[in-house]
């Protein structure tokens, strides 16, 4: 084997989709290199240029859309602002929203932070809110007890299903996108085939329509508590997601195990010859991420904010899908998180309110897909460039 | 309890209505699937199928009620809704290397949002188009009127699957496109435009999910509604991995899960129950249970799903 093609296997290697994320350049690297006089502002400068440009693009887009339909894009606007924040206790709802976002997408950022692409956050987040259903009506006991081992069952089955994936890829080699993401519709499949089974999630007959599928409410002692500060009323679940974030912020940059998982994301291959086991590492953060969504879904469940402490079906509700875009959006940084998670619950809470501006509230999705695509030009865009200009400079040596 | 579920398979397959069913499905995705072949030889795993036949149904509807009842303004149309999204996923994928999934997934969403936000916004009306029988052929006892008394878009599966396998197999840019999947570093190193063949697998997938698109809405259904894809998009996805990347196991792969989504029509309209949680689920349990049977065995597409980036270090 030549030594060229030896370089090349490790480039192959180090790409697995995830982590060859195009990394922002950094500014001290980015103004050695530039050459040309539209640089001298500074790689900061072109970064909030090319940011500010893109999203402003998807904006103007989504209003020309909204004129075009016969809608009035500031009204729409106006009522996107009312449903999320202006009206009164709309923090609140919008609260109660980001914090399931949150969760998936820090899960999210642990599986990427791997080198593993896990898709399937909707699934996970659906049967982690089952599992938490089934233990929250099934256990007796003390309220605050119950809620904990719901919580915990939520994780669990979230985890558990992110770890089909984990052994699949990892004992039989299979990829785990096509898994996770296989594994969506047959999650949704079967807590639908739960919700029509009364030994499993159905609640007893009195109390509902014949036919209707719905499991049943949870008590209220084992609620998770909700406050009111200000006139807006959340979950206490917030203060349990913002603990995470703390939590996960150090664990990722300063411990062994981030060490490990991150080197794992860069390059599996010097990861092996440094002893990192990738079974155990990357299965591991497969399943701490499905375990994530799990735990969201549980506290969805438990929270209130989403079908009123029952389960029915479609419950997740893009939960999965949109906490996976914020994962991404933020770039697999843990304080970037929150604020995507909160922007994007805003977005949905805002849709809400659309009903009275005549305009569908679907065109919320719209202007979230447009956000998403725009927010990923600038990254992909710098990169593309660094990559020429340092072309450029190596050619100018040799 | 197996005597029964012989039973009922014994009936299906003698019905002939099963198999009308069955096709439908089976050649819808058909469609979807022989470009997503394409695409993923080319090294691209492409999720945004769903996207593009929903595009197209849309747009095919669109084109449908505009131009008076044309069906062929109405393919053309759905053709280009789908080749936008192609264009899009594409142009981000493999010129600006921005992560392949996380673009499919944006324009899922994206594509679903807006189809299903100007369905509501625009007043059209569709209706499904009349079959054309080809005589002799469609006498042929249980499958002729399946294969062969067909709305004439059923009728281009016919080309369009040849047409991918003589693409792939049989011309230069097939080769290239196929080096693109397989060893891009060294395609690169002997010329071959490694992004651009990628990008041209997407287009060809474009058109082939387009006129997948417009089938659905105007050979099969009749009508839009926003649901009308519903995940079949991500069955024409798995069915060239259950295919193992071969054409012909693609197809056989679209046929299998043709039959087993049709099972839910009819079943019960030959008087059987079924729980249709569980059946729905099939398709996905059977490509897992594949996947982890044949991993060993089978192999995809070398540089599948991983971006190309020129002399990266």
């Amino acid at each position: 084997m030549t030594p060229g093609f030896e370089e090349t296997e490790v480039d192959a290697i180090s790409l697995t989709p995830g982590t060859h994320e195009h990394r922002d350049p950094s500014p001290s690297e980015g103004r050695n290199t530039s050459r040309s006089r539209w640089f001298d502002l500074g790689v900061y400068g072109e970064t909030v240029g090319l940011y500010s440009a893109c999203i402003v693009a998807a904006l103007v887009l989504s209003a020309i859309l909204v004129e075009a339909t016969g809608g009035s894009a500031s009204e729409v606007f106006g009522a996107l602002l009312d449903g999320s924040v202006r009206g009164p206790g709309r923090i609140g709802v919008s609260i109660g929203v980001a914090i399931p976002l949150l969760l998936v997408a820090l899960g999210t950022i642990v599986s990427t932070q791997a080198g593993l692409v896990n898709i399937g956050q909707e699934g996970q987040v659906f049967l982690g809110a089952a599992f938490a259903a089934y233990v929250g009506v099934e256990l007796s006991g003390p309220g605050p007890l119950v809620l904990i081992v719901l919580m915990v069952a939520g994780a669990v089955g979230g985890g558990l299903w992110a770890a089909i994936a984990a052994v699949l890829r990892y004992r039989r080699n299979v990829p785990e996108v096509l898994t996770t993401l296989l594994l969506v519709t047959i999650g949704t499949q079967l807590v639908g085939y739960g919700l029509k089974n009364q030994w499993l999630l159905l609640a007893p007959s009195e109390g509902r329509s014949n036919r209707q599928q719905i499991s049943q409410q949870l008590d209220p002692d084992t609620r998770i508590p909700r406050v009111t500060w200000f006139g807006n009323e959340f979950p206490t679940s917030v203060f349990l997601a913002l603990g995470i974030v703390g939590l996960l912020g150090f664990v990722l940059t300063s411990t062994v195990w981030g060490f490990r998982l991150r080197m794992l994301g860069f390059n599996p291959r010097t990861a092996r010859r440094a002893g990192v086991a990738a079974p155990r590492y990357g299965g591991g953060a497969l399943i701490v991420s499905g375990a994530f969504a799990g735990l969201a879904g549980g506290l969805m469940l438990a929270g209130g904010d989403f079908g009123n402490y029952t389960l029915v079906p479609g419950f997740p509700s893009s939960i999965g899908w949109t906490g996976l875009l914020v994962a991404l959006v933020a770039r697999q940084r843990v304080s970037a998180a929150v604020l995507v998670a909160v922007v994007f619950a805003c977005l949905r809470t805002g849709s809400g309110f659309l009903a009275s501006t005549g305009v569908e509230r679907r065109v919320t999705d719209v202007v979230q897909g447009l956000l998403v695509l725009a927010l990923l030009i600038p990254p992909a865009l710098l990169f593309v460039r660094q990559r020429r200009r340092e072309l450029a400079a190596s050619g100018d040596r040799t | 309890m197996i005597g029964d579920f012989l039973g009922a398979l014994l009936d299906v397959a003698t019905s002939e209505a099963a198999y009308i069913n069955a096709f439908t499905f089976a050649v819808f995705l058909a469609f979807g699937a022989s470009g997503e072949w394409v695409a993923e030889r080319s090294g691209t795993l492409n999720i945004s199928v769903e996207a593009m036949f929903l595009a197209s149904a849309f747009a095919a509807v669109i084109g449908f009620d505009r131009s008076g009842g044309n069906q062929v303004v109405a393919l053309f149309c759905g053709i280009a809704a789908s080749l936008v999204v192609a264009l899009v996923q594409a142009q981000m994928s493999h010129r600006l290397v921005a992560n392949q999934f996380v673009v499919g997934l944006t324009l899922n969403i994206l594509v679903l949002g807006l189809a299903s936000f100007l369905a509501s916004e625009l007043e059209f009306s569709s209706k499904k188009s009349k079959s054309t029988s080809i005589p002799l052929l469609s006498d042929i006892p249980l499958v002729g009127r399946a294969l062969f008394d067909r709305a004439w878009l059923f009728y281009l599966i016919y080309a369009v699957v040849p047409i991918c396998w003589w693409l792939v197999y049989r011309t230069r840019w097939g080769l290239e496109l196929r080096a693109a999947g397989e060893n891009p570093q060294s395609a690169d190193v002997s010329g071959i435009d490694v992004n651009r063949r990628r990008r041209q697998g997407i287009y060809v997938l474009g058109v082939t999910a387009g006129i997948g698109g417009a089938y659905l809405v105007l050979g099969a259904v009749g009508q839009f509604e926003d649901s009308i894809v519903g995940g079949r998009g991500f069955i024409a996805l798995i069915a060239v991995i259950f295919g193992g990347w071969t054409l012909r196991g693609t197809i056989a792969g679209c046929i299998l899960f043709g039959v087993v989504l049709s099972f839910r029509l009819s079943l019960p309209a030959l008087g059987y129950e079924l729980n249709g949680d569980l059946l729905a689920s099939l398709p996905f349990v059977v490509t897992i249970v594949a996947m982890s049977v044949f991993a060993t065995r089978v192999r995809a597409p070398s540089a599948l799903a991983q971006p190309f980036i020129r002399g990266l270090k």
